[in-house]
């Protein structure tokens, strides 16, 4: 669909003044930063300044209402030998890792049946989807109420069907169970991007591969660990790396069901933080808290710019 | 015979196949609306089938929550912040977009990778800060705050979604236009804008989307009931003391999705390719 510049209206015969300035926006030199000024503005004083604010206060023994002093590294040390904090620090790595694992066979699972012939495609496709498009906040009350103490609709349905012995655990205020459940709404909310994303690499797969494997002989196992995982491996891996940050630094989903506990066992670093800097008002260390989501963060930017980089040039 | 009858076995088993995932992604919604549609009496009893509705179904909680509650306002706040946002987040990414996608300058690439970085920091790592920023500028404890702050991860986010899109407009087509005497402007404006708007559509979806759900900035820069948004709202106000209403609870948890259900009805492929364009959070 080629479009004619003939076609295109282009008003001519400007007054002079007006001229002059967009001769001026013309050249490319002029008009890139005019046009990405806002953008730069906006982030040099809303995140790049508060990044290194997080940065002086987790140095400082900054408390709300209070005058700070730099104290260097000591909240480092202080949370590092706080028992809430190593807590935190192993919850952190067991929620993410148990979540984001899965995610990743569930995901796969759910994307080759979605690839597959469906009646009522688009509904199928719509109704996994559901829950990352709901305002994770809110759908986690719903899973709130699922696993009240008193009401779970998890417990009657278990006890129900034999799974449980009658009242079943209680899911929040237990620490494993508190754990399994947190782990289970991430996965809940999460496992759609992983679906789709995932159900958009099959799509590109050239069907002859698989045909030129079934000739060969290749059961469908074999096609699946030779021809589809190996072809699934970029997008898998763009797409673990995204969801470990998110998942890593995850607030709602804790704060709503648990708010950390019981006794700090659900604790995530954001929950965490929040307790510190704002309910306790110890910014100092709750920022601190914070900044041990950056190294992580500093790994998973850089193998995603090279991935990114590979792919887009 | 035998023929036909073999893939359609097949498919049969995939579809059962599917049913847990389904039953694991649409209970919860199932469960929630039962709640809120449940007389007490027979919510609370503890006898009772939690599956489905055995009493008449009642609006009571729904009816309760919009006219004893301050839920309108926390509606209404979301709407005011989440259009203010995106309209902002929007217009500044698209124009961002075009000079990263199209324009040589000094510092181009510098400033694309500073925008997918920014992309990549979560808001649970800079709220802290953030706060006394809000305090210092005057806003603390107003909406204002949170139309302010939500740009921070919606423009990272647009720039880099409609990057993508304007990559994808050839090059040729508005060259022709400013062989032809069109500005530079009016070339974005008359010929690159119309064709990327699926691009423009999809980023404005998805910034609806994420800034009607987000949750911890509204939760820690405002507090007081007429100021916060719906999200906070719910999870926060209808809880007193150790009492929980769990029926007005679902209630405000379902009528505080509608909007982006709504969206999500009409827009769906745009949700779907949005999230397959560029992984999003």
């Amino acid at each position: 669909m080629a479009i004619r510049a003939d076609e295109i209206p282009v008003s001519r015969g400007r007054p002079r003044g007006t001229a002059r300035v967009s001769g001026w926006l013309d050249r490319e030199r002029i008009l890139g930063p005019v046009f990405v000024t806002p953008a730069l503005l906006l982030l040099l004083l809303l995140v790049a300044y508060p990044f290194v604010m997080a940065v002086y206060f987790s140095l400082s023994n900054a408390f709300i209402g209070r005058p700070s002093e730099f104290i260097g590294i000591r909240n480092f040390v202080r949370l590092w030998d706080s028992d809430a904090f190593r807590q935190t620090f192993q919850n952190a790595f067991v929620f993410t890792g148990v979540a984001v694992f899965f995610k990743i066979v569930m995901g796969i699972t759910l994307a080759l049946l979605l690839n597959e012939q469906l009646w009522f495609k688009r509904m199928i496709r719509g109704a996994v989807l559901l829950p990352w498009v709901i305002p994770t906040a809110l759908s986690t009350l719903g899973w709130w109420w699922m696993f009240n103490s008193l009401y779970s609709v998890v417990n009657w349905t278990g006890i129900a069907i034999g799974l449980m012995d009658p009242p079943g655990p209680n899911w929040l205020g237990q620490r494993y169970y508190a754990m399994a459940a947190v782990i289970t709404v991430n996965i809940w909310r999460g496992l759609p991007f992983f679906a789709i994303s995932i159900l958009a690499a099959l799509v590109a797969i050239p069907k002859e591969l698989y045909e030129a494997a079934e000739a060969d002989g290749a059961n469908a196992n074999a096609r699946f660990w030779h021809i589809t995982l190996p072809l699934l491996k970029p997008v898998l891996a763009v797409v673990v790396l995204f969801s470990t940050i998110f998942t890593f630094s995850d607030f709602n989903i804790v704060y709503v069901l648990t708010r950390g506990g019981p006794i700090n066992s659900t604790h995530l670093f954001a929950t965490l933080s929040r307790v510190l800097g704002i309910d306790t008002g110890r910014i100092g260390e709750g920022a601190a808290v914070s900044l041990y989501l950056f190294p992580l963060l500093v790994f998973v930017v850089w193998a995603q710019l090279r991935f990114v980089r590979k792919q887009a040039y | 015979m035998a023929v036909a009858k073999r893939p359609l076995l097949s498919k049969t088993m995939r579809h059962l196949a599917l049913l847990p995932f389904l039953v694991f992604a649409l209970f919860p919604f199932y469960h929630m609306t039962l709640t809120s549609l449940k007389q007490d009496k027979e919510l609370y009893d503890r006898h009772a089938v939690p599956l489905i509705i055995r009493q008449a179904p009642t609006l009571e909680h729904y009816s309760k929550l919009i006219w004893e509650t301050e839920f309108l306002t926390w509606t209404k706040n979301s709407l005011l912040v989440t259009i203010l946002a995106t309209t902002a987040s929007v217009a500044i990414g698209t124009v961002a977009a075009y000079a990263l996608a199209r324009l040589k300058f000094f510092g181009v690439s510098t400033f694309g990778t500073g925008i997918f970085v920014t992309y990549l920091v979560p808001t649970t790592l800079l709220f802290l800060p953030l706060a006394q920023v809000v305090n210092w500028v005057g806003l603390g404890d107003s909406k204002w705050a949170l139309v302010l702050t939500y740009p921070t991860f919606l423009v990272p986010f647009c720039t880099w979604l409609l990057m993508g899109y304007f990559r994808t407009v050839p090059k040729e087509v508005e060259e022709c236009a400013m062989v032809d005497g069109a500005t530079r402007i009016q070339a974005l404006w008359r010929i690159v804008l119309p064709i990327a708007v699926p691009g423009l559509v999809c980023a404005t979806l998805f910034a609806f989307t994420l800034s009607w759900n987000e949750f911890i900035y509204a939760l820690t820069f405002t507090s007081s009931s007429d100021q916060i948004t719906a999200s906070v709202g719910v999870t926060s106000e209808l809880i007193r003391g150790d009492i929980y209403y769990w029926g007005e609870l679902m209630a405000g948890a379902i009528l505080g999705s509608v909007p982006i259900v709504i969206l999500y009805v009409f827009f769906l492929d745009y949700y779907v390719s949005g999230l397959t364009a560029g992984a999003i959070k």
